[in-house]
């Protein structure tokens, strides 16, 4: 069923009798020509381009849970396009560009909401690298503009602009930028993956990778074998796991990073803001309440739970930029765990195993990736060869000494 | 998370700062092209589940360097020894 304005007011006269379920629940078939491993926003939006730009023949998505269950459903909905690296930023404004056109592509209101995405400096060494981050975006096409102190003010007004530490100077904005509904992305692109004969099958865990002559041939699941030509691997947070079962080793640990939810407000927060004297970003809801996170916690875990300092760290954070929201009571924590690499950058690349392609490493930001990721490892698995703007995300790149580290804290994936 | 220091007690892991795995040997040093040992070293992990040694600072205490053996997958600290 196709949705659209017509179809709302026809569902409304009729009481909503007629809505019929988003996709199909598929059982596993014996074997099939590509099986991508992963039901969140990789593994979902990869099965997507994969059927809508390529002729590979027959796609599943296997996931070990529920769909959605992952990532894709605990970040805080943030999308921009505002890297400053060479191998970085085409990948981003292509996933920016993809995000402008999604709704209308996959026929689902994802609730992107272009609404701005503001990083605050303090201090003028700070404001020098912003510009110098702001121009090269500009270069490569992507929209940034620099406002001073009394220009930010106009537009928000209740940061506090004269902390003694930290007083706010201006900001870096990216326009474009924005939030989106990040369950509706997991729902959508499945949706439309099904529709174009993608079997997703829940409940299905990948307990070990059958190969015969370093060829991947298919898995073994809780579901029993499934045949596999070719499998992409799309697990964020636990793709260490899977390269244990296939035989070797990557360049990533896994950590927990918290966000945080307080308790619905009147319309409070109409954009993005960061913190840039510390690790603090938040927006509003369109429920209400205030969606913000900080850093990972800084140690290895496969808890998707966090501790109590990082979440004090956050509220100080959130507090000293604006001190309005010191009486808002949280509502919910969680945590996610993220494939933290040794630069801050992903992987889209093949593996040491012919035919097991790894879609990994988004550390904590991959969410606004999530249409670039699925339409560069699309490309990648129906080509065998990088797309152009996710070249720079090679395995190789370690110990060829190509790093793309935004930060520059080198391997210490706990400081990324 | 608390971590029961040899020297101070059971203290909140606000003040320890985490550095990386104790389970690994520093290669030796060796020429000045890059080796897979070197490249492995620095770069690659297992990663895996459940529990691993891990060097840990008593930043904000008596700074000392602990050998701590954690579940990655519960947070449980199981062992605290001094290196």
């Amino acid at each position: 069923m196709r949705y659209s304005a017509v179809s709302v007011i026809r569902e409304a006269l009729r009481g909503h009798k007629g809505w019929k379920p988003a996709w199909r629940k598929a059982t596993p078939a014996p074997g099939y020509d590509v099986v991508i491993i992963g039901g969140g926003g990789g593994g979902l939006s990869t099965a997507y381009y994969l059927a809508k730009n390529h002729n590979v023949g027959r796609i599943a998505v296997l996931e070990k849970g529920w769909l959605g269950n992952g990532n894709i459903g605990r970040n805080t909905t943030i999308i921009r396009s505002n890297y400053g690296l060479p191998g970085n930023t085409p990948f981003y404004e292509l996933s920016m560009k993809l995000w402008e056109g999604l709704e209308q592509d996959i026929n689902y209101n994802a609730m992107v909401s272009q609404r701005g995405v503001f990083n605050i400096y303090h201090s003028d060494p700070q404001r020098d690298a912003y510009a110098r981050r702001g121009n090269t975006m500009r270069l490569h096409g992507v929209d940034a503009e620099l406002l001073d102190r009394e220009q930010l003010k106009r537009e928000i007004p209740f940061l506090n602009y004269d902390n003694a530490r930290f007083p706010v100077q201006g900001a870096l904005v990216q326009r474009r930028g924005g939030t989106v509904r990040h369950d509706a992305v997991a729902w959508g692109y499945a949706r439309a993956a099904s529709d174009r004969g993608v079997d997703i099958i829940e409940n299905c865990e990948v307990t070990g990778i059958i190969q015969e002559n370093g060829v991947v041939t298919g898995v073994e699941t809780t579901r029993g074998r499934i045949g596999a030509k070719k499998l992409g691997v799309a697990v964020a947070g636990s793709s260490s796991l899977l390269a244990n079962m296939a035989g070797f080793r990557l360049p990533i640990e896994s950590h927990a990073l918290q966000a945080f939810v307080s308790e619905g407000l009147k319309p409070l927060i109409d954009n993005v803001i960061t913190f840039g004297a510390g690790h603090f970003y938040i927006s509003q809801s369109d429920k209400g309440g205030l969606v913000f996170g900080g850093d990972i916690d800084g140690y290895n875990s496969y808890a998707a739970r966090g501790n109590l300092p990082v979440v004090e760290d956050v509220c100080e954070g959130g507090v000293a930029l604006m001190p309005m929201i010191g009486r808002a009571r949280l509502l919910r924590t969680w945590g996610g765990i993220m494939d933290m690499t040794m630069d801050g950058s992903p992987i889209i690349d093949f593996s040491p195993v012919k035919n097991l392609f790894i879609n990994a490493g988004w550390c904590y930001g991959g969410f606004k990736a999530v249409p670039a990721m699925g339409y560069c490892f699309a490309h990648l698995i129906a080509n065998e060869a990088p797309h152009k703007v996710a070249a720079a995300y090679r395995l190789d790149r370690f110990a060829e000494g190509k790093l793309i580290d935004e930060k520059g804290v080198g391997a210490q994936p706990n400081l990324h | 998370m608390r971590i029961p220091c040899p020297h101070c007690g059971a203290r909140g892991v606000e003040e320890f700062l985490y550095t990386q795995d104790a389970g690994v040997t520093r290669p030796k040093d060796g020429g000045a092209e890059p080796t897979k040992e070197w490249t492995d070293y620095v770069y690659m992990r297992d990663n895996l589940k459940g529990p691993r040694k891990e060097y840990w600072y008593h930043n904000a205490g008596c700074h000392a360097w602990l050998v701590v053996t954690r579940d990655v997958s519960t947070h449980e600290i199981l062992k605290v020894e001094l290196p």
